[in-house]
């Protein structure tokens, strides 16, 4: 009647397309968020050149001479303005991200995510040209 | 009952996050571009020292050189294991991440620890 029923020793392998490890560059959006997350890479070479310039503080001034020029020179200029675009994205997108990661509520409402993100944008600002203002101000 | 370390690595991760969003353009365009290409008069080595060799700023370096390395540690591994699909090698992945960034703060620690 009909054909006998045939059993497999293993599970049968469900279809799944093959993705691509270039997946992230089929949609803009994606791109943007790949983007996004590698700004954490320039965060962590900012660490390190900061790093690497208390150490050549300390090591004196010939060593942290050397140090400045090294930063100065075309290559590494050329890097660390890729690394100040970077970070710079890393801000504006994080103050975006703070409302939804955590709403803020003010008498049971909720803060709508445009103004505490424009509150961030402005306490960034406010934070950098007061900090610029003390190490400029080191010079006197 | 097993306490995952997720929420350790989440609150290091936007603590980093949330230090480096706000200093580190103003550091990095002053300490990087401005006083290297000589657009501003940059403070003498004697000033730098004398504010590095102060207890206080040491702490706050070694929060500002440690955390956004965290923060580097937490987001790079989620974008090597989304992005190029690593799931399989997540353990090596994240000792990897973490254990650069703990390393990296401990050359950190020691250099700070060792002024004078």
């Amino acid at each position: 009647m009909s054909a006998p029923a045939r059993y497999t020793l293993h599970h049968p392998r469900w279809y799944r397309r093959r993705i691509s490890v270039f997946w992230w560059l089929e949609k803009r959006s994606y791109v943007v968020f790949v983007l996004r997350e590698l700004t954490s890479v320039f965060v962590a070479l900012v660490s390190v050149l900061t790093l690497l310039q208390v150490r050549a503080i300390l090591a004196g001034p010939e060593a942290h001479a050397a140090f400045v020029s090294g930063l100065g020179s075309p290559p590494a200029a050329i890097l660390l303005l890729v690394a100040l675009v970077a970070l710079v994205y890393h801000s504006v997108t994080w103050f975006e991200l703070a409302p939804r990661a955590m709403p803020v509520r003010l008498g049971g409402r909720r803060v709508p995510d445009a103004l505490v993100a424009g509150a961030n944008l402005a306490a960034w600002l406010a934070v950098s040209a007061v900090a610029a203002a003390l190490v400029l101000g080191m010079t006197r | 009952m097993t306490r995952s370390p997720t929420p350790l690595f989440w609150l290091l991760f936007s603590a980093g996050g949330t230090l480096a969003a706000f200093l580190f353009p103003v550091h990095l365009l002053l300490f990087g571009l401005v006083f290297p290409l000589g657009w501003a008069e940059a403070p003498s080595h004697a000033r730098l020292l004398e504010i590095v060799e102060h207890p206080l700023t040491r702490l706050g370096l070694f929060v500002f050189i440690s955390l956004p390395l965290f923060h580097w540690a937490h987001r790079f591994r989620y974008t090597l294991y989304d992005g190029l699909m690593l799931k399989h090698l997540n353990t090596l992945i994240a000792v990897l991440c973490y254990g650069t960034a703990a390393a990296v703060s401990a050359v950190a620690g020691w250099t700070l620890l060792a002024v004078r």
